[in-house]
């Protein structure tokens, strides 16, 4: 019944949507600095590792005795050996002084980035088990899909404020930085510089319950007009369609005003905030954050019973008649 | 112990008949370490087994992209469950076990310092692993969200909280934990008053053996690492019952507070659980190379080291959570410093090899398999210590494979090793020999393929704890190979479990000292009669029956 | 050389179990008290609403002093006892007792004013769930302290030589002088650096 989620082409513009999540394939300046640390760390230890255990297999090889030997002489006893022993402290204490000091390198690098006057701010708010995502600058309010200028300048990254209005949740898209987590009553930061127009995919990070697997993420980098573009859509209120009037009705009378914003209508934009703001719904590509493709097929089907979707998620089936169902969703497509 | 009636005196006595209930009676009020010990292994292999049909579980319903084989809530029981059992009803009651059956045997003393003590350890244990599990049946609670605890197995705030936690799940979790933990700290302190005040004469600290030094050091270990995870379950009581907000962000709590507290006893706990490991390769490796330990005090320091900067590193499970710089910092390098001791262990275990004469038995190959495995999850340690690169890892599935290689491939490995060593002397019998070869080769290849996929799946950003993944994400054939490793494993653990059984019964019998070793357990029966020994030993060095068996050449010419 | 380590072997002393065991008892209760100190300490000043520990906190002076004092009557029974003067021993005893109770009324009696005056309960805010918990820890460990110290009591009184527990007295007055200790570290933080 449900379309498994594939790359689809965003309305208007044919952007790559990037599903295998390779941290080894960096697309923004926060996971190219990570890449660059992990590929040291992996010669290091890797040479450890040949040397170690190339060691250890020769000594097993040559020193085994055949089974069912017959019990000879005990070999020379040794009990050990200073030098041996100094060399093989000393080495790994360097080893280890380099990799932090490496490490600290790129720590600061990435953290201690404070955002220039000018950078896109936006504050994404974790919930059980869909983000909200705020523009304050354009006073846009939108959900689980971010929409950024791509950029080849990490001076101009976009900057995150992450917070959460439940439990821990973890932001992570594995090809645009490593992860940081929203925390009740504290607020984090991040930034990331998607190089090239896309759609970018990735998880909540943190077990947050019961539908934890299903808190997808999705970063949409895009062209400077088309990210223009984007903004003025998101700022406007929602038209009121004389045709889909009884949906909107529907919305209304029913409890789906009391979660959900939809900003312009009537009693519908009093800014609830428990579920994701629908004013715009239909720019969005996927819906139950990140879990389905946005069509019409799945859009009835959510609304008609989320718990068969994302069993466990805080939205409850409404239990609308067919009839009231078809007019909600109509009235729904209509949010653009 | 015995008695001085003379014949005259004693009463005539009947023949024993087997009487089922006395001796039901026998184990159950026994303060014999001998028979605690096994009481606490029996008992964890048992956990290892339910806990291992839960990860059989979560493994089935991963096999596959959009897997319905359980639904969301009860996987997340499973893998909560899973790691709890794991941790403090597998690893924890092995460590409780070893040290109290070896220790006294080792150091030549009758029993432990505290007989009685030792028996409310376990018995209290294994009480609070009933409440844990009690919980599938009593977790109902007020709210009727029942069933086991569902948070993972380390709890974080604010999803343990009421408000995200209903019904008394989470309650069971916390008092299972604090109860068995109460039964760890007692015996950790019966193991260092033992080392401390039972050893035989002549046998001074620096006389013990390997096993002894690094259960000591463990124990102290668990008595400092261990209240800070009471204290925190007891704080989340607190908020849970009496509405205290410790963890409580809603009135300025923090929810980062719970993970500094938990992993302060978080980390020093993982080094608490391989720590028997440590232990044991320092005892079999010896043996079956025919040689003495390489650098005794280094492998001592060693453990020392490690256990005293294990204190410091707890915050390397929390570098997502927006620390400054200077601590994200200060974590990544007391991180790697105590990789430093674990990898010169590494290094001593192989010199004591070289140049020695390898018996390539059954404990001997877990040992090995323990080096090339325990060496990489040490360097995949080494990469999630850097804390960039732990961005990028944190809470992936190469953290999955990373611990998973440390306590799999790692403690369990060593912890057959020796089960198979100990065997003989615990049971009088020896194990067949071909049926362990089976058991290793077939666990071995199962471990590899379940746990090394993991850490591709990490690098294609895989977060853990999740219930299914969509199919076009690149993660379906290293999670069908995972799940495939369970086709070796399951029959190797089996094989183990027919194997100790069927020789317990009908296995040759061992002799007091199959294996030529060197250290006082071998210097009595098999298995050693209640009183441990006939008379007390006296000691020379810390090689006694290497003392005995080569008159010309004594160790404590050298020492 | 022989006959030194002969010799050596022949004093073979280890410590003693008792005194190990209580040593390293307290040594886990002081990582358990730890925790709490912490917990309380990261929180001071950061309540979001009242009562706050200045508004409601008095010094508990009088407390103080009858519990720390009872760590020094409590070596004196201790040296009655090894002088063997059983009376002298059960005074010094019952005065260590009464020290202790006057402890815990006073802390009762502080409670209570707290709470049904100035409506602070564990759950009001940091500053309650914190005080309560690591004031109640201490009290708690004073409780099972008292429990102890009035067996012996109760035992000397009814004729059991307690002369032959001298050790066993000896491994409770530790554990008291730890409860009076833990006494200083809470006061300090509670009532002088976090007022």
């Amino acid at each position: 019944m449900f379309t498994t989620l594939l790359a689809i082409p965003l309305a208007g513009a044919d952007l790559p949507e990037h599903r295998i999540t390779n941290i080894f394939e960096p697309l923004a300046t926060p996971a190219e600095s990570e890449k660059n640390i992990a590929l040291l760390v992996f010669a290091i230890t890797g040479v450890i590792f040949v040397g170690v255990a190339g060691l250890l297999a020769y000594t097993i090889w040559r020193f085994r005795q055949p089974t069912h030997a017959e019990r000879t002489e005990e070999p020379p006893q040794v009990y050990g050996s200073n030098q041996i022993e100094v060399a093989w402290t000393v080495l790994p204490v360097l080893i280890v002084f380099v990799l932090i000091g490496v490490s600290a390198r790129v720590i600061a690098a990435v953290e201690n980035a404070s955002p220039p006057q000018a950078a896109l701010k936006v504050t994404v708010i974790g919930h059980q088990w869909w983000w909200e995502v705020l523009y304050p600058d354009y006073g846009i309010v939108t959900a689980n899909e971010i929409h950024m200028p791509a950029t080849n300048d990490h001076k101009n990254a976009t900057y995150l404020q992450l917070q959460s209005a439940d439990v821990i949740h973890s932001f992570w898209l594995p090809q645009l930085s490593g992860k940081t987590d929203l925390i009740p009553n504290r607020t984090n930061f991040m930034w990331i510089d998607p190089h090239e127009p896309g759609v970018y995919v990735g998880n909540c990070a943190e077990y947050c319950g019961t539908q934890h697997a299903n808190m997808l993420l999705r970063v949409v980098g895009e062209d400077p007009k088309s990210f223009k573009e984007w903004t003025i859509q998101q700022q406007k209120r929602a038209v009121d369609d004389p045709q889909t009037s009884e949906g909107h009705a529907v919305f209304e009378s029913l409890a789906c005003v009391n979660c959900h914003n939809i900003a312009g209508l009537g009693k519908a934009s009093a800014g609830s905030k428990f579920g994701p703001d629908l004013t715009h719904l239909m720019s969005r590509q996927t819906l139950g954050s990140g879990v389905y493709k946005n069509t019409p097929e799945n859009l009835r089907a959510w609304v008609n019973d989320p718990q068969v979707q994302k069993p466990g998620c805080l939205m409850p089936s409404m239990k609308l008649t067919p009839d009231e169902l078809s007019k909600v969703v109509d009235y729904l497509e209509t949010l653009r | 112990m015995s008695s001085i009636h003379s014949e005259l005196e004693r009463p005539p006595v009947e023949e024993a008949r087997f009487s089922f209930s006395i001796h039901l009676y026998d184990w159950i009020s026994t303060v014999d370490h001998k028979r605690l010990g096994l009481m606490y292994i029996v008992t964890a292999l048992i956990f290892l087994v339910v806990a291992g049909l839960m990860a059989t579980v979560i493994r089935l319903q991963l096999a596959f992209p959009n897997g319905h084989v359980v639904d969301p809530d009860t996987f997340n029981r499973l893998f909560t469950m899973h790691g709890t059992t794991m941790v403090f009803l597998v690893g924890m009651p092995f460590v409780a076990g070893l040290s109290n059956y070896l220790v006294p045997l080792m150091i030549g003393a009758r029993d432990m310092a505290f007989p009685r003590m030792n028996a409310f350890g376990f018995w209290i244990f294994l009480f609070g692993g009933f409440l844990l599990y009690f919980s599938y049946i009593g977790g109902s609670g007020l709210s009727g969200a029942g069933s086991a605890p569902d948070v993972g197995w380390f709890a974080y705030a604010p999803l343990t909280s009421r408000a995200f936690s209903r019904g008394a799940s989470t309650d069971y979790w916390i008092l299972g934990i604090l109860v068995a933990g109460i039964g760890s700290i007692a015996s950790a302190i019966n193991v260092i008053v033992t080392t401390l005040s039972m050893r035989c004469k002549g046998m001074t600290l620096a006389r013990m053996p390997m096993f002894v030094w690094v259960m000591l050091i463990d124990s102290w270990l668990i008595i400092i690492a261990l209240p800070p995870l009471s204290a925190a379950q007891i704080m989340l009581l607190i908020d849970r019952f009496l509405g205290g907000n410790f963890f409580n962000t809603q009135s300025g709590g923090s929810a980062v507070l719970w993970q500094h507290f938990f992993w302060i006893f978080g980390h020093p706990e993982v080094y608490i659980l391989i720590f028997p490991a440590f232990a044991i390769l320092s005892e079999v490796i010896p043996i079956f190379s025919r040689k003495p330990i390489f650098g005794r005090p280094a492998m001592v320091g060693a453990v020392a080291a490690i256990g005293f900067i294990s204190l410091g590193v707890w915050a390397h499970h929390m570098f997502a959570v927006g620390m400054t710089s200077w601590s994200n910092t200060f974590f990544t390098a007391s991180t790697m410093l105590v990789g430093i001791p674990t990898g010169i262990k590494i290094f001593n275990w192989t010199a004591t090899m070289y140049g020695g004469k390898l018996r390539m038995d059954t404990p001997m190959l877990f040992c090995c398999a323990f080096l090339f495995q325990f060496l990489i999850a040490g360097l995949t340690g080494i990469m999630l210590a850097t804390g960039p690169f732990d961005w990028q890892l944190h809470d992936s599935y190469f953290v999955v494979g990373h611990f998973h290689f440390t306590l799999v491939a790692g403690l369990v490995f060593a912890l057959f090793a020796g089960m198979y060593y100990w065997f003989p002397k615990v049971s009088g019998r020896m194990y067949n020999e071909t049926l362990g070869k089976w058991h290793f080769w077939l666990f071995t290849l199962g471990v590899e393929l379940t746990f090394v996929p993991m850490h591709f799946l990490g690098f294609l950003g895989m977060p853990r704890r999740i219930y299914t993944y969509a199919p076009d994400r690149g993660w379906d054939f290293w999670n069908l190979l995972a799940t495939s490793g369970l086709l070796f494993q399951l029959p190797g653990i089996l094989i183990f479990v027919w194997n100790i059984v069927f020789s317990a019964i009908k296995g040759k019998p061992s002799g007091d000292d199959p294996w030529d070793a060197w250290t006082l357990e071998w210097a009595t029966t098999s298995p050693p009669p209640e009183y441990n020994f006939e008379t007390l030993p006296e000691v020379r060095s810390s090689r006694p029956l290497w003392d005995l068996k080569n008159p010309n050449d004594p160790d404590w010419r050298y020492e | 050389m022989d006959a030194v380590l002969a010799e050596k072997q022949a004093e073979w002393t280890l410590p003693d179990r008792g005194t190990m065991g209580v040593i390293f008892l307290i040594v886990t209760e002081t990582a358990l008290f730890t925790i709490f100190v912490v917990a309380y300490v990261v929180y001071i000043g950061k309540s979001l609403t009242g009562p706050y520990p200045k508004d409601v906190l008095d010094l508990p002076i009088l407390a103080s002093i009858c519990l720390l004092s009872s760590s020094v009557t409590i070596v004196f029974a201790e040296n009655s006892l090894k002088k063997h003067r059983i009376g002298m021993f059960k005074l010094w005893w019952l005065a260590t007792i009464l020290l202790g109770l006057e402890f815990l009324v006073s802390t009762g009696m502080e409670w209570h004013k707290l709470i049904y005056q100035d409506n602070l309960t564990v759950s009001t805010n940091l500053f309650g769930t914190t005080f309560y918990s690591l004031v109640g820890l201490h009290a708690s460990h004073v409780i099972v302290g008292m429990a102890f110290l009035m067996l012996v009591m109760f035992v000397s009184l009814f004729g059991f030589p307690i002369e032959t527990q001298e050790r066993r007295v000896k491994f409770l007055s530790w554990y008291w002088h730890f409860v009076d200790a833990v006494w200083i570290v809470v006061f300090t933080v509670v009532y002088v650096i976090g007022r």
